[in-house]
């Protein structure tokens, strides 16, 4: 199943090379949702709570746009035929979507985070960058895994680009608590505070609860 | 097999209406009016049980979810697709006599202090997109399969989402809900449970209707495309996803 989740791995992270489609139109519209943010907040400067919360609404709506264009491919150019062929276990097509997901997104954070710091940010978020990097790879985790769930439900059916968002967003509600609540102290003016450990716990378990459950439902979704 | 879906419909619909006149009944001469909240308090009887109901019918969902992909049966699928479908219908009634009440107690519509609300709205967002997600899948065999994914992971996330959005609202606004807890005196209890039974009652004579209903449909479609002696009288329209079919 390794070398079956590192094949199709390469395969993605080629075509990504060779057409970049996902992470750079997530980053772009990660930065034009800080500019609308500036405007329809008309704040110079935000920290706390409300950069928390622009940071994870900004990065949740960005993950559904590459959680639209993530079986794409599959879809379009008979990937799915070909992988349903091939010998291997079909969860690891679920493994090298999630890692791959995962993958995309903590480049795209890693452009928006710096971005968000120049454009809008009030307090330096360098200081705090370990907790941050934590939170950041817990809720990266549930989007990859609920994503890639979301996007294997809602490639096969018709109005797919309604429905990953639709079925996204509340999906994800546990996990923007969750991240939010956790960087809103990181994130104060006048130097970090402690990052609770509870939010953490229900990022861990949100990670455990729907990572299981993908695994055991997964195969379902690509039977022919 | 048509036996089996009608078999004592009769005796559980007059048990359900037995049940819900008992409790309104009991709502409107028994239950003592609140203190603090006086008449307005009284829709809770109808409230709560409206959303328990619909929460239990939504995980019931998900399990018949899970039958259904494990065995493979269409009669779990279809169980399973009217269990959150009137579930849903619930949902609404319970947001609505949520509302009513939360205008006559605490003077607004909606508040987001109070996190069972919450939770419960968001679960209600995610399951009205199960109908969307159904009809949007042509192959009724494929169509089962994802609806039945679909009812696995929101029947998961429905427990999640109240633990989270009470963690989050709870340490800001600090309230002990006692909807069943002990601050309730004990005709209030009485009256409530009757309530809760007859609302499940309702639930489940309905649901099991709604299955006869749905049975009786597709024998007919199937004797007819029998007396029409030959298997093209009647050729579904490809294009067109229909509700699930045994």
């Amino acid at each position: 199943m390794r070398s079956a989740v590192g094949a199709l791995i390469r395969k993605d992270l080629l075509l990504q090379r060779r057409t970049p489609e996902a992470v750079p139109a997530m980053v772009l519209f990660s930065i034009g949702t800080f500019v609308l943010f500036h405007f329809a907040l008309d704040e110079r400067e935000v920290s706390g709570n409300l950069a928390s919360g622009i940071l994870w609404v900004t990065l949740l709506f960005a993950a559904v746009l590459g959680i639209n264009r993530l079986f794409v491919s599959e879809r379009e150019e008979g990937g799915f035929d070909g992988f349903l062929l091939a010998p291997v276990d079909r969860t690891s097509m679920l493994v090298a979507k999630a890692i791959l997901l995962f993958l995309f997104l903590s480049v795209v954070e890693v452009f928006v985070l710096a971005a968000f710091a120049i454009l809008l940010l009030g307090p330096s978020p360098w200081g705090p960058l370990p907790e941050l990097a934590v939170v950041l790879a817990l809720a990266n985790a549930g989007i990859a895994v609920i994503g890639t769930l979301v996007a294997a439900l809602a490639i096969q059916t018709r109005a797919r680009d309604l429905l990953v968002p639709l079925l996204a967003l509340p999906l994800s509600v546990p996990l923007v608590i969750a991240a939010a609540r956790a960087c809103a102290p990181l994130l104060t003016e006048g130097g970090a505070g402690a990052l609770e450990a509870r939010w953490l716990a229900i990022l861990g378990l949100y990670d455990l609860v729907f990572g299981l459950l993908a695994y055991a439902i997964f195969d379902f979704l690509l039977e022919e | 097999m048509n036996a089996v879906f009608g078999r004592g419909l009769k005796t559980l619909s007059l048990i359900t209406v037995a049940l819900l006149v008992g409790a309104f009944a009991m709502v409107a001469f028994y239950a003592p009016n609140d203190a603090d909240q006086g008449f307005i308090q009284k829709i809770f009887y109808l409230h709560v049980p409206l959303a328990i109901v619909a929460l239990f019918g939504f995980v019931a969902g998900g399990v018949y979810g899970i039958r259904y992909l494990r065995t493979g049966d269409r009669l779990h699928d279809l169980r399973s697709y009217v269990a959150i479908h009137l579930s849903l219908i619930l949902a609404v009634g319970a947001l609505i006599t949520g509302s009513i009440w939360a205008r006559g107690s605490w003077g607004v519509w909606w508040t987001w202090d109070e996190p069972t609300l919450v939770s419960f709205l968001i679960v209600f967002l995610l399951y009205a997109c199960y109908q969307p997600l159904r009809f949007s899948i042509e192959d009724p065999e494929r169509q089962a399969r994802y609806a039945a994914v679909f009812a696995i992971i929101a029947g998961a996330f429905v427990p999640l989402n109240f633990m989270a959005v009470r963690m989050a609202e709870s340490l800001v606004h600090p309230r002990v809900l006692s909807t069943t807890g002990g601050s309730m005196p004990g005709d209030m209890r009485l009256t409530f449970l009757v309530s809760l039974i007859a609302m499940a009652a309702l639930f489940i004579t309905l649901w099991k209707y709604e299955l006869a209903s749905k049975h009786a449909t597709f024998r007919l479609r199937a004797l007819k495309r029998r007396l029409a002696d030959g298997e093209d009288a009647w050729t579904p329209n490809p294009r067109r996803s229909a509700a699930p079919t045994l």
